[in-house]
């Protein structure tokens, strides 16, 4: 009996690793049986995500990353250690320049490595559309840590972190003044907060912006320090995981300053989300927004199938005469599908 | 994830010691603008570095740029490996300072396509996408 391409995947032949990536980030027919096979064997992972600015050093501190890891001397076997890189995908062309291999160019050689870029092919919030199939696929395959690394992401691009159980937010020095630090958004996503070249003038300044913004957001016990004065708070503290609070960690992915401490945090955080049993929350989390996407996606495509152009084209040009207000143009195209 | 779709996939490698990349960038740079995906690896890939970068990357075609003179080394190497590694699908282009006199033997041995200075980069994006039909 021939072997099947999912049982091959689980044997390791990169072969059929290499060739599932590709189905499954094209969406096909195939890939999606490989996903279907595969699903059983995924949940092993941990996924660690790694977002900041363009710039800041985000592939530099993966190649140090999985140096680290593969490296690491405590446990006899190191974990194997795969890296989804996204860059992005041009609107005007299509295209995509992928050059995040560049900086880990440290990493060839190790068969224990396995390292695929993939372009962001339109999709907003620092990911591609596949990149969630991608990990699970890595997953599945036995690698028991994979990184994902996002597109340069600005203040919103924080979808990492409903796929990732450990997301480290890359900062650089000198990039913005306090009032960044208490921005909602991106530096809240953070299980980790790493200064990267900080070795560069003003790395103190960006460190201690961050640590007061911590302060901030996680009070010592129900205390806060307000005008020298320590202050009792009554916030619900357990409003959501908020037992954690992040590590404040500088380094310089150059050299590997600092990376160690980054491994080691990484590890604590690991053990924190078993035995809190967040890992368990996040990983419902994570497949219940992986469920709702790929709903979204199926309805969406069975509305278009069924609606006709037609009544589309006509729905349209009434909006468009403002005869027809956009709010009962979707009711009335839903309505027209069937639906 | 909406309807299928798929890309070229491009692997722009600079094999070999010569650290003169503008060609490959201007390369990359036109293959990206005409719709592909290109992985650019940067700079001194040995054979088995460019390997296992097509195969990690399941990349269609690998683009070459060797100006060292050292491509009757290296372009046998490269396609014997990438022949091990189960990947005789992938298509390869040559770039850089290729005497004529080495283009036979290079085009006997598979190499998709050969490509000088001067030549135009709208030719390179036909002949990929036309090796990529």
């Amino acid at each position: 009996m021939p072997v099947t391409h999912s049982q091959a995947i689980l044997n390791g032949e990169r072969l059929a690793l290499t060739r599932a990536l590709t189905q499954v980030e094209n969406n096909t027919a195939e890939g999606l049986e490989i996903l279907e096979a595969l699903f059983p064997h995924t949940g092993n992972a941990h996924l660690i995500g790694v977002t900041g600015a363009p710039g800041t050093g985000k592939s530099t501190l993966v190649n140090q990353l999985a140096l680290t890891y593969r490296q690491s001397t405590d446990s006899s076997v190191p974990p194997r250690v795969a890296i989804v890189a996204v860059d992005p995908t041009s609107p005007f062309s299509g295209g995509a320049l992928l050059g995040d291999r560049v900086r880990m160019q440290d990493l060839a050689g190790d068969p224990g490595i396995f390292i695929r870029s993939m372009a962001s092919r339109g999709s907003l919030g620092g990911l591609a559309a596949a990149t969630a199939g991608l990990v699970q696929v890595f997953d599945a395959a036995g690698f028991e840590i994979v990184i994902i690394e996002t597109v340069g992401a600005g203040q919103a691009e924080v979808n990492i972190a409903r796929l990732a159980h450990s997301t480290i937010v890359i900062e650089a020095p000198g990039l913005g003044d306090e009032i960044q630090t208490i921005k909602a958004g991106i530096l809240e996503i953070a299980d980790i907060l790493v200064v990267n070249k900080s070795d560069k003038p003003g790395a103190e300044n960006t460190l201690r912006g961050l640590r007061n913004m911590l302060t901030l957001a996680h009070p010592d016990g129900n205390h806060v320090n307000h005008h020298g004065q320590l202050m009792e708070l009554d916030t619900d503290m357990d409003q959501t995981e908020n037992g954690w609070i992040p590590y404040v960690l500088p380094t310089v992915a150059t050299t590997g300053e600092g990376i160690p401490d980054l491994v080691n945090s990484l590890s604590e955080h690991y053990k924190y989300l078993k035995s809190s049993g967040i890992w368990q929350v996040r990983e419902e989390k994570r497949l219940k927004n992986q469920l709702e996407t790929l709903l979204g996606t199926a309805l969406r495509s069975r509305w278009e199938k069924r609606i006709s152009p037609d009544i589309y084209q006509a729905a349209l040009a009434q909006v468009m005469k403002r005869e027809l207000s956009p709010w009962r143009a979707v009711e009335k195209l839903i309505l027209g599908a069937g639906l | 994830m909406g309807n299928s779709q798929s890309k070229i996939r491009v692997l722009i490698a600079k094999a070999g010691l010569d650290g003169h990349d503008r060609g490959a960038k201007v390369v990359a740079r036109a293959l990206r603008d005409a719709g592909m995906e290109v992985i650019y690896t940067g700079l001194r890939q040995t054979p088995e570095m460019i390997t296992e970068a097509a195969l990690q990357e399941d990349v269609h075609v690998v683009g070459l740029s060797i100006l060292s003179g050292a491509h009757m080394t290296l372009v046998p190497k490269i396609l014997k490996l990438l022949k091990e590694e189960g990947l005789d699908d992938t298509r390869l282009f040559l770039g850089g300072i290729i005497p004529d006199e080495d283009k036979p033997e290079l085009t006997k041995l598979g190499v998709n396509g050969i490509y000088g200075p001067g030549t135009s980069t709208q030719t390179i994006i036909e002949d990929i996408q036309k090796a990529c039909q």
